[in-house]
């Protein structure tokens, strides 16, 4: 499974979804993902991945780790990835 | 100050499911305890309990509240759930305000730490689940029964060891009978049969290897147990005026705290519990018919608790019945007050004595019918529940029939 694939796996298992039925650009939010719901995700996505995310709860916008989108949370762990085998 | 009554009761403990079946396993006398079924098992020296088994924790809850409940908070939403559900009580408005959940745990979310421990030094992880705290709070249960049926009232978990249960029912008794509560949602929970829940108490050499024969000379210790009961506790004329059903009247509330030993229980603290319990209620010694012994099967509670009925009771305590129902569903440390008022309900109700089971032979330090073997058929005004903690701290309850 690639990158997307799986990231969208953990959140349509979260959200309770079909993958079919995420997109790239839904907010977590548009899924009915509250924050306890974004922090069990995080936690799948660095389970998944072997990655540590840059996540604080306190203030989750501000964090390195980009949680606008399902896009943008690709392209986060994409980089984490990449960094890690750098 | 205003009269008590019960008006739903819930339960899932080694016995059965719910009332219904565990007033069957008492009237026939089944032991529920066996081999226990867990990880690593083969590290125990102690290695029988009464464990709820066949219980599938995905049929009762989606994976979202899995994440989130413990064992203990789902034997305790489950009891909850046929605990409300009987009373018929829909929570809003002003009612909503002024009810509230008390209850009894020990170990709360054990499983969890164990788990968990398990998991950051066994296996070496450096992560875990961001739920464990939410989980393993001792508070989770009585939050989660308060968000599942909108009881905004006071809410909060007692933990007094293996007197839990009846100190956090004695709490909702006393809020509804001054009028704070309308409802009380009480009683208590445990699931401490997992691998360090049990190593902890093998450490303490209290444990039997076979059986729990409370009161027989032939007894060798205790056994745990694991499970919830739930009950609702109503003001009096709140369940009149809405035409309930009422199961039997919470009389009277008594606690102690033996000032003495850590452990070793106290012939005075507990009779000091037991007969304030029945001065409470307000009723006379001999009123009483019945009593649900603490009786853990261990040498010192068993002749601690007969020697301190006997001081009580004097004379009647030879025409009381006393057994002691730990030998069917084990302990249940800090549920167990809230499982053994089951059977003094049906002692009210039904008439009928649930009996120690697994008794051998007589000791003389045990001198009591302790309803050896085979439930009896018998009318009782008048029933005593007692719990003596660890620490030294007693809780008696008195449940009475309503006329």
């Amino acid at each position: 499974m690639s990158i997307k694939e799986q990231v969208i796996a953990i959140i349509a298992e979260q959200a309770m979804l079909e993958p079919s039925d995420v997109k790239m650009e839904h907010t977590l939010a548009d899924l009915g993902i509250d924050s306890l719901g974004l922090v069990e995700s995080i936690f799948a996505i660095e389970e998944s991945f072997d990655i540590t995310v840059p996540f604080n709860a306190n203030d989750p916008t501000e964090s390195d780790f980009d949680i606008s989108s399902i896009a943008s949370i690709v392209d986060a762990v994409d980089k984490l990835k990449t960094e890690q085998s750098s | 100050m205003r009269r008590v009554v019960i008006t739903g009761a819930g339960t899932i403990n080694p016995l059965g499911t719910d009332v219904a079946s565990t007033f069957e396993a008492f009237r026939e006398g089944r032991c529920g305890i066996g081999p226990l079924d867990i990880k690593d098992v083969d590290r125990l020296s102690i290695q029988i309990g009464g464990q709820i088994k066949g219980y599938e924790e995905a049929s009762h809850f989606n994976r979202q509240q899995l994440a989130l409940y413990d064992r203990f908070t789902q034997f305790a939403l489950l009891a909850a759930r046929q605990a409300i559900s009987q009373s018929g009580l829909t929570f809003s408005g002003d009612l909503a305000d002024r009810s509230g959940v008390v209850l009894g745990t020990s170990g709360g979310g054990l499983t969890t730490q164990d788990e968990n421990y398990r998991a950051v030094y066994e296996e070496g992880k450096n992560r875990v689940h961001p739920f464990i705290v939410p989980r393993l709070m001792n508070n989770a249960a009585a939050s989660h029964v308060s968000i599942e049926w909108n009881l905004r009232g006071p809410t909060f978990t007692v933990a007094t060891a293996c007197a839990s249960s009846n100190h956090a029912m004695g709490q909702a008794f006393n809020m509804v009978r001054s009028g704070m509560s309308k409802v009380m949602i009480t009683g208590g929970s445990e699931a401490m049969l997992c691998f360090g829940g049990i190593k902890a108490w093998e450490g303490l050499r209290v444990m039997s290897k076979d059986a729990c024969r409370p009161f027989s000379a032939t007894r060798n210790g205790m056994v745990q147990g694991e499970g919830a009961a739930v009950y609702v506790f109503e003001d009096y004329e709140h369940a009149v005026a809405r035409g309930a059903d009422i199961l039997c009247e919470v009389a009277g509330f008594a606690m102690s705290s033996d000032a003495s030993d850590i452990v070793t229980p106290s012939k005075q603290g507990a009779a000091r519990a037991i007969a304030g319990a029945v001065n409470d209620a307000g009723v006379a010694l001999d009123s009483v018919g019945y009593i649900n012994a603490h009786g853990t099967g261990t040498a010192a509670n068993d002749k601690t608790e007969c020697a301190a009925v006997a001081d009580v009771f004097g004379h009647h305590a030879d025409h009381l019945m006393m057994s002691s129902t730990k030998s069917m569903h084990g302990h249940l440390i800090g549920g167990t007050g809230a499982v053994e008022l089951l059977a003094c309900i049906m002692a009210l109700k039904d008439r009928v004595i649930a009996p120690t089971i697994g008794y051998e032979e007589s000791d003389p330090e045990c001198a009591m019918d302790v309803v050896p073997n085979e439930a009896r058929d018998a009318k009782v005004d008048v029933v005593l529940s007692n719990a003596f903690a660890f620490g030294g701290l007693n809780a008696v309850i008195a449940l009475r029939n309503l006329n």
